[in-house]
């Protein structure tokens, strides 16, 4: 079934009808009135994966997804269009330039913790550089996955995007298949299946995945606001985003500070019931759920810490004293427990998150600039915001993506189009001007090659300013016929 | 001799110390290695003559010019290619930096290819050099004399704490990519690059391939044969056809064919002269398996030889071939020939080029030789595929720095080149500094939810006007 659905999208790309601007713009607009007109649909498919508030749906997913939408409706023209190169002499005359074309199908494996985003995302900047696609929602958001598979048909060309829904066996099949790109969000250890299986194809990849995004909170800082800033980025779907900030990083003379902050606002965003409030999720399912409080295991509990195994709830926890070689210390948390662990200094601070791998987000509050300098230059991680958290992820200019074990390739706005196209290059010359290649032909002659390095050596143009005059005598030296002698012959 | 584990950890050590990290220290790796191509010149003409017999002519246009031209760039752009870029802001974050920040990778892993054994491998050094990393450099084992040269100067002129040469063949390439590395770039072939890839997999390493295919060259319509042949010739028949972008074969109609079959056997009459196997500027096979490779290709072909046919299995010598009467089936279309034959089928129609082309994987090059560029150009554009494409001449397109080099499909992924070669092996990493303030914005993203504050967020979240970023969530 899977193979019918790929030879059925690639066929349609085939037919080349994803190319015209015309057709794609069109798909983009279809796909703004799938989200506007059935956002009351897909806010209740949320409520039910995710125990998502009808406000977060909008909030995290669709307004994000409908401005993407719009910046590729106003932009496409720009980003289609041949991006001229810098010529020289020699190419004065002939068009030197980089164009964006369609890969062909793409394969897009989408996410359970922001189900819509995840997959429609990706599939915006597919639409956008001409591409066919394969939508693979998550099936653990099994609601969201059954209402994309009924809903994208009725809105955007049948054959050219497709949803296959299911679990692993169909994944698995749909990765027998030959795609010309995939794009895969979720976790390292299914990104490395994933890629294995691309390289049986040759097909390129982009992985969104995650790991533990850690968050320093410098003792130089406003304090209040950094610990709003950080409860509201963890606590957001319950802790199961992928830039949450994973853990917090500080000294402990401000520990005591930080965690009063985070209860505080805990307080101001969900009251002291956070279970009543509707504001507030669920963990996805029990298999999760289990997991995340096993991880909480052995830990001191400085905030929260209560559970419901019959709701998957867990409540807003934060813990202390905790031991970096702790389990909770070793995998991605994803769930709404915050582990505070001490280090002295950022000298610390930075060999700690050094030693670990590359995380998808880095975090760091501080108000001293020589602070903030230091975290940025001695790590590296996917992204980075500075005195705020998740945020950089809304900036459609920035690209996102990981680095190392957190992924590879980014997107958001013109970054998804670029990913999902190829950047091909052309010269596009004359059969005139012959003359000017008669340096690079053989027969050598000393003479002959010395003029070809000198050719080389300018009109390569090391990007240094040459007067035009001295291009000129270089022009005239070399259109010469006087040697073009008979081969030398040994 | 040190295992290759240790190796890495000690780049990895190095690397670790920022020590690749500083524009100075780059830039001073990049005139080093600028030193070692022009105080070694004639010790790398000469390996380059031992492994390929390749032409002095040849040698120092594509091997030793483009390497140092690709070192002088690096070396006078660098300090922009560091520099952040800030990215367009909104509203919301119209108080707050965002910009795009580039950092090295870490401990990279070239492998490079026999064909152009100095340039595939230090092309992309340089950009590894010039983005901060630091590299293992796997040479072919093909070509010894290269691969022994690079081992013994590396050392010399980098930092041997940084970069390191490992030799060996395939056994030794298959334990190399046992180990963990934060970008591999490889050329070669599509076998091999897939058990790379599949290496590269277990770490999640990004990887970049520089493959090969089957890259198509037509002639169509109204064209000046002589100076189309010339340059079809010249690209063809450079390093004996061992080009991963050399035209591998030639689709046009019987009438052009009939036309440049002579003009074809003028241009290599006027290169090499009328016995090319004593010609200097003649190039040679690079070992007596690809030569018996390549003769058995043209033994098993149905076509007949037009032009050339000679060898000599002594020297590894194939002359500039042309066979004509080639179908779609023959055993010339089957693999990347990568020798001095040239298969020429013929179509009766533009349409029918394409649709061959397009039955095929996307190749590396695709060339397009006609003076009706409106129609024969833009049509051929428009519905094929191919890394790059470069009409009314051949390879040339690779060797302008601001155009990206690099495959699509079968043919590869990723580029490099220039300042495309920097951005291989750098992150992009998206930074955004905020400041304290407006706190009483971003109450409107914070529960307990109401809706008045959703319909805020929509308004001041939508996206007013062309060229504003947006923002999702303030």
């Amino acid at each position: 079934m899977e193979k019918q659905v790929v030879d059925r999208a690639q066929q349609a790309f085939l037919s080349g009808r994803s190319r015209p601007l015309g057709f794609r713009l069109q798909q983009l607009r279809a796909l703004h009135r799938l989200i506007t007109e059935r956002e009351a649909d897909i806010v209740a498919a949320l409520k039910q994966d995710l125990n998502r508030s009808r406000f977060d749906t909008p909030l995290f997913e669709l307004i994000g997804l409908e401005n993407e939408i719009r910046l590729a409706e106003s932009s496409l023209s720009e980003w289609a269009a041949p991006r001229p190169v810098k010529k020289n002499l020699v190419t004065a005359s002939d068009d030197v330039y980089v164009q964006a074309e369609p890969l062909g199908v793409v394969l897009i494996i989408g996410a359970w913790n922001y189900p819509w985003a995840l997959t429609l995302q990706p599939l915006i900047g597919a639409i956008a550089a001409g591409n066919g696609a394969v939508v693979k929602p998550s099936e653990l958001s099994s609601h969201s996955s059954d209402l994309l598979k009924e809903l994208l048909p009725q809105y955007l060309d049948k054959e050219m995007y497709q949803v296959v829904t299911g679990g692993i066996p169909e994944s698995q099949e749909l990765l027998r298949q030959r795609f010309d790109h995939i794009f895969y969000t979720g976790n390292s250890i299914v990104g490395k299946i994933v890629m294995e299986a691309a390289a049986r194809h040759l097909t390129p990849v982009t992985l969104e995945l995650g790991g533990k995004s850690p968050c320093y909170i410098d003792k130089n800082c406003d304090l209040s606001v950094a610990c709003r800033r950080i409860t509201w980025g963890k606590f957001v779907n319950c802790g199961q985003t992928c830039i949450a900030p994973d853990y917090i990083l500080c000294e402990p003379g401000i520990q005591q500070r930080v965690i009063e902050g985070i209860q505080q606002t805990l307080m101001e965003f969900f009251t002291d019931n956070p279970k009543s409030s509707p504001d507030y999720g669920r963990i996805i399912n029990r298999r999760h759920f289990d997991r995340i409080v096993g991880l909480m295991e052995g830990c001191t509990v400085a905030l929260g810490g209560q559970t419901d195994s019959s709701e998957c709830y867990i409540a807003p926890t934060v813990l202390t004293d905790v031991s970096p070689h702790v389990r909770l210390m070793q995998e991605e948390i994803f769930g709404p427990v915050l582990p505070i662990v001490n280090v002295s200094s950022i000298d610390e601070a930075i060999h700690f998150i050094n030693r670990r791998e590359k995380p998808l987000a880095l975090y760091v509050f501080s108000s001293d600039k020589k602070v903030i300098k230091r975290m940025l230059s001695e790590t590296s991680s996917g992204g980075v915001t500075v005195n705020d958290v998740i945020m950089h992820y809304t900036v459609t200019s920035l690209p996102f993506g990981g680095v190392g074990n957190s992924g590879m390739g980014r997107y958001h706005g013109k970054h998804t189009f670029d990913q999902l196209s190829h950047h091909r290059a052309y010269l596009i010359k004359s059969l005139a001007m012959e003359s000017l290649n008669q340096a690079r032909y053989p027969p050598m002659s000393p003479a002959r090659l010395k003029r070809a390095r000198f050719f080389m050596q300018t009109w390569l143009c090391r990007n240094r300013e040459k007067s035009l005059h001295f291009y000129f005598v270089c022009l005239i030296s070399w259109t010469r016929r006087s040697d073009l002698a008979h081969p030398i012959v040994k | 001799m040190e295992s290759h584990g240790k190796v890495i950890d000690r780049l990895r050590t190095a690397f670790r110390s920022r020590v690749t990290v500083p524009l100075e220290f780059r830039l001073s790796q990049l005139r080093s290695l600028l030193s070692l191509m022009e105080e070694n010149e004639a010790q790398i003409l000469e390996a380059l003559h031992k492994d390929l017999a390749k032409p002095k002519f040849e040698a120092v246009l594509s091997e030793i010019e483009m390497v140092v031209n690709d070192i002088c760039y690096a070396i006078d752009n660098l300090k922009y290619w560091v520099q952040p870029d800030y990215v367009g802001k909104n509203l919301a974050t119209k108080l707050d930096d965002c910009f795009v920040h580039r950092e090295p990778l870490g401990v990279v892993l070239i492998i490079g290819a026999w064909n152009y054994p100095l340039q595939l491998v230090l092309l992309p050094l340089v950009g590894a050099i010039a983005a901060g990393n630091c590299a293992v450099l796997k040479p072919s084992e093909i070509s010894q004399a290269t691969e022994a040269l690079l081992a013994e100067l590396i050392p010399k002129y980098l930092s041997q704490e940084c970069f390191s040469v490992v030799c060996g063949g395939a056994e030794a390439t298959a334990r190399l990519l046992e180990n963990r590395f934060d970008h591999i770039f490889y050329t070669g072939s599509q076998a091999v690059a897939r058990s790379v890839l599949q290496a590269a997999a277990v770490h999640l390493t990004p990887v970049t391939l520089e493959l090969g295919g089957k890259c198509p060259c037509l002639l169509y319509g109204q064209l000046d044969i002589p100076a189309a042949a010339k340059r079809l010739a010249w690209a063809k028949y450079f390093n004996a056809g061992q080009s991963c972008v050399a035209p591998d074969y030639v689709l046009c109609s019987r009438q052009v064919r009939d036309v440049l079959l002579p003009a074809l056997q003028q241009a290599l009459h006027h290169f090499y002269g009328p016995q090319p196997q004593r010609s200097v500027d003649m190039g040679r096979i690079v070992t007596e398996r690809h030569w018996s490779r390549l003769m058995d290709l043209l033994g098993r072909s149905g076509g007949r030889v037009a032009i050339g046919g000679e060898s000599s299995r002594e020297e590894r010598y194939i002359a500039p071939t042309v066979v004509v009467d080639v179908q779609e089936s023959d055993a010339l279309m089957q693999e990347e020939i990568f020798g001095p034959i040239l298969p020429i089928l013929t179509i009766e129609s533009l349409e029918e080029g394409i649709e061959l082309i397009n039955r095929r994987e996307k190749p590396l090059a695709l060339y397009v030789f006609s003076d009706e560029s409106k129609v024969s150009v833009s049509t051929v554009l428009e519905k094929t595929s191919s890394g790059g494409f470069c009409s009314n001449d051949g390879i040339v397109h690779m060797t302008l720095p601001g155009l990206p080099f690099g495959g699509v499909g079968a043919s590869g992924m990723g580029s490099y080149h220039g300042r495309w070669s920097f951005e291989t092996f750098s992150h992009r990493r998206g930074c955004m500094l905020r400041g304290w303030g407006l706190e009483k914005i971003n109450v409107l993203r914070y529960p307990p939810y109401r809706d008045g504050s959703l319909s805020w967020l929509r308004w001041a979240t939508t996206t007013k006007k062309k060229g504003w970023s947006s923002c999702s969530v303030m």
